[in-house]
């Protein structure tokens, strides 16, 4: 019994660094959703596409870390004030960069994501069509 | 030459697996560093972290003078470690500026009096909005920003001994 009890003690005090930095509430549209659900469906297809900067492997939409919560906040209230979505996730990328964004824009270190994809395809018609060109016009058949 | 051609592949392969071999084993970068350096600071005002202390807004650092903006919380356990770093740096005489992030007046309190103020000022960002403004993404974090308010560095994490030097250089810089 004072075993559990001791044992209680020191996982409070892991505990308790925690949970300090949820001490105070969350900002006010950390958890609350918007009036209009239209506004709301944007603010959250935004929020699934930027990234926790606490937890990065999560969007804010998914993670649970206080600053998430902060910059939901920040979201919604933009959205509210009249921002376009595309202006909120840009004033977050001049901040931390296109790493902030999961949905990647062209710029000069991304283009080859968007180009490599279009030359396979290219390389992929040319050879297809030298193919098919070959087995109409009666040439070698496999 | 049809021979060689089958071989392709297998280069190809040979090589994707060299690359992500190499990849795994350099050492990841984890800090998401704020792009907001050289920078203008965005504008800001906020109340006092606690009774007794000024709060901070944008026009403290356009005096002429370059000053450290701390981002720090009573939470933080870092900030503890970075505590005698921030007076030895104030004991030079470099004007520090702290913003305590979604932090209760009387822990902060707390914090100063068992750690020691080296704040000429501390403001207290409840939503952390002006974190995000500067492109800060953890606690503690320290900018320098020059006399015209222009952010010139960023460190990132708890100022170790070693880093003072780098600082006050930097602070040097801006001047």
């Amino acid at each position: 019994m004072r075993a559990l009890a001791l044992l209680l003690a020191c996982l409070a005090s892991i505990a308790a660094p925690a949970t300090a930095q949820q001490a105070m509430p969350p900002a006010p549209y950390a958890y609350t959703q918007l009036e209009d659900p239209a506004l709301e469906a944007e603010a959250r297809e935004l929020m699934l596409t930027l990234r926790c900067l606490k937890c990065q492997s999560q969007s804010i939409a998914d993670s649970d870390a206080p600053m998430a919560g902060d910059m939901r906040h920040q979201v919604r209230t933009r959205l509210l004030a009249g921002q376009q979505p595309g202006e909120i996730r840009a004033w977050l990328v001049d901040r931390y960069g296109d790493y902030v964004s999961y949905s990647p824009e062209v710029s000069e270190t991304t283009w080859p994501l968007f180009a490599v994809p279009v030359l396979l395809l290219l390389l992929v018609g040319v050879v297809l069509l030298r193919r098919l060109g070959r087995q109409a016009s009666g040439g070698e058949v496999t | 030459m049809k021979r060689l051609l089958f071989f392709i592949p297998l280069a190809l392969f040979l090589f994707l697996a060299g690359l992500f071999a190499f990849q795994l084993t350099q050492p990841k970068d984890e800090f998401v560093r704020s792009t907001m350096v050289g920078k203008p600071l965005p504008d800001f005002e906020l109340d006092p972290a606690a009774p007794g202390l000024a709060g901070a807004s944008r026009e403290d650092f356009t005096t002429g003078q370059p000053k450290l903006l701390n981002i720090w919380a009573s939470w933080c356990v870092p900030c503890v470690a970075e505590a005698p770093q921030l007076e030895a740096l104030e004991a030079q005489g470099v004007d520090i500026i702290g913003v305590a992030i979604r932090d209760r007046p009387e822990d902060v309190a707390r914090f100063l009096e068992r750690y020691g103020n080296p704040y000429s000022r501390i403001g207290a960002d409840e939503i952390s909005e002006v974190q995000l403004e500067i492109g800060s993404s953890g606690v503690p974090e320290t900018f320098v920003i020059d006399g015209e308010g222009v952010i010139r560095y960023q460190h990132i994490g708890d100022i170790r001994v070693d880093d003072v030097p780098r600082l006050l250089e930097e602070l040097e810089k801006a001047s």
